[in-house]
């Protein structure tokens, strides 16, 4: 099996149902740590971490500036600030300019991730309403990581996973529940 | 070896040769933002290479200019985090009012537009006259433009919104004037600014604080160079001054965390209680 070292997701619009589905079932032995961006107002801030957190065994933290990244835990990306993973395995944030009208943008949280992880990574793009991420998952594929995104008839918004489609980078489509299913697989639980 | 990491040695040379030749040092910066904001600089130029534009910028200090404007991050508004100025109008200003001059210090102040906020605040607080603004940043070209006082039109509504959360008391078109689509800023406003360059990385401290802003550039720094300028702002700091950062930015696991006490805590602004030792180059004159 391949050696996974991280996993980044991006959504936009119905994001927030969609992580909720995605990240409930993970179990507690899911060591990758998990970075995402979910497209949203500034003002919603504390409310996303929150929520995600009452719905998910993993702990789910807002990412800081510098901060080493630790196994089994999900970063996200703090509104109005771009996500990057460092060379030397740290978070750093960014207010550089908008991309794809976009901040934080999924391209470069996954274009920063697919550098530094390169076979040792999967990039997930979930349901969304515009065309951000189809860029990250090609550098991802570049790369030799692994590739998801959610089908498109059960997302909120099909643009952003059926954009990925069209543009030939993804290995897999799946429902939220068989995303949830690959991410445990990686980690089986030790039968006695 | 793999490309990525032939790319990585050449990104080290290129700072390496910035930093020996210039004094610009980015080797303590985030990598990942560099890196980003170099394919974009290399895009505009014929090479195809980081290693490429070594020679350039080593023999062409205009070309040096040009990489350094697109590898820093100068991205800025008025009133960024309009909470952040309700804050400061709220609860730090009746504090600073007691003293009978007022230095501030805006570290990494870009283009300026968080200067004028400051200053449009501090006007409506009647400080102008006796307060004075430092501005600094290590890009000339950005403080070349912060001097001109001129601004895209556009932005306006968007930076009137954020002026009326922070409290604004009049309206922000009070301010400046429109000409076709910019916009130039009350030249009172500039009255009491001195805009420098200033080098977080390897200058010193030039003066006694009050109040210094240093906003979304330690999310650029690594913990060592995060130490060094947070280390120069406590030094540079009269007892009880102030110090303002981002709203991503904390003084938790620094160096002088223990030497600051979180005065609004959400806003990320801080108290300095560092008493110097005895003399201090400062005359303290409290
Ligand atoms: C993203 S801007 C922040 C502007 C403004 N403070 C704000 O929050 O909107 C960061 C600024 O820090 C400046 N900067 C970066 N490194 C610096 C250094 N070593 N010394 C001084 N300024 C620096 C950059 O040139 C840039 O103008």
């Amino acid at each position: 099996m391949m050696n996974y070292e991280a996993v980044v997701i991006g959504t936009s619009m119905g994001g927030l149902e969609a992580l909720r589905q995605l990240l409930a079932p993970l179990q507690r032995n899911f060591t990758l740590p998990i970075f995402i961006v979910q497209h949203r107002q500034a003002t919603a801030e504390e409310y996303l971490t929150t929520f995600l957190n009452e719905h998910c065994v993993l702990a789910v933290k807002e990412a800081v500036s510098g901060e080493a990244i630790q196994a089994g835990t999900v970063y996200l990306a703090p509104a109005d600030y771009h996500l990057l993973i460092e060379p030397n395995h740290t978070l750093s944030l960014s207010i550089d300019a908008k991309v794809n009208y976009c901040r934080p943008a999924i391209d470069v949280l996954f274009e920063t991730a697919a550098e530094v992880y390169q076979t040792h990574l999967i990039g997930i793009l979930l349901t969304g309403a515009n065309h951000d991420g189809t860029a990250g998952l090609r550098k991802i594929k570049h790369h030799g990581g692994f590739t998801l995104v959610q089908q498109p008839s059960t997302a909120v918004a099909k643009i952003m996973p059926l954009t990925a489609i069209q543009a030939k980078v993804v290995d897999r489509v799946g429902t939220l529940a068989e995303i949830a299913l690959f991410l445990n697989q990686l980690f089986p639980l030790k039968s006695s | 070896m793999q490309q990525i990491e032939i790319e990585q040695i050449e990104l080290n040379l290129l700072l390496e040769a910035l930093y020996q030749r210039y004094g610009y040092d980015f080797r303590h910066y985030s990598q990942a933002s560099i890196k980003r904001r170099l394919q974009y600089h290399l895009a505009k130029t014929p090479h195809t290479s980081i290693s490429a534009l070594i020679p350039e910028i080593l023999y062409n200090e205009a070309a040096c200019q040009a990489l350094l404007f697109d590898i820093s991050v100068t991205v800025t508004e008025m009133f960024r985090d309009a909470w952040v100025y309700l804050a400061i109008r709220e609860k730090v200003i009746p504090l600073l009012r007691t003293y009978p001059f007022i230095n501030v210090w805006h570290a990494g102040c870009a283009t300026g537009e968080e200067v004028y906020s400051l200053a449009i605040l501090l006007q409506e607080e009647g400080l102008s006259d006796r307060v004075r603004i430092y501005a600094t940043d290590f890009n000339d070209v950005a403080l070349q433009k912060a001097k001109t006082r001129i601004y895209p039109l556009k932005r306006m509504k968007e930076y009137s919104q954020s002026y009326q959360q922070a409290g604004g008391k009049s309206s922000l078109a009070d301010y400046y004037h429109a000409h076709y689509d910019s916009v130039i800023m009350n030249e009172s406003l500039q009255q009491n600014i001195t805009f420098a360059n200033h080098n977080l990385a390897t200058d010193g401290s030039f003066g006694e604080m009050h109040l210094i802003f240093c906003r979304n550039v330690l999310i650029y720094f690594n913990q060592t160079l995060q130490n060094r300028a947070l280390t120069l702002f406590r030094d540079s700091l009269c007892y009880n001054g102030f110090l303002c950062l981002g709203t991503k930015e904390t003084l938790r696991f620094s160096e002088v965390e223990h030497e600051f006490n979180p005065f609004v805590e959400s806003e990320r602004i801080y108290q300095c209680k560092y008493q110097k030792p005895n003399g201090s180059i400062f005359n303290t004159g409290q």
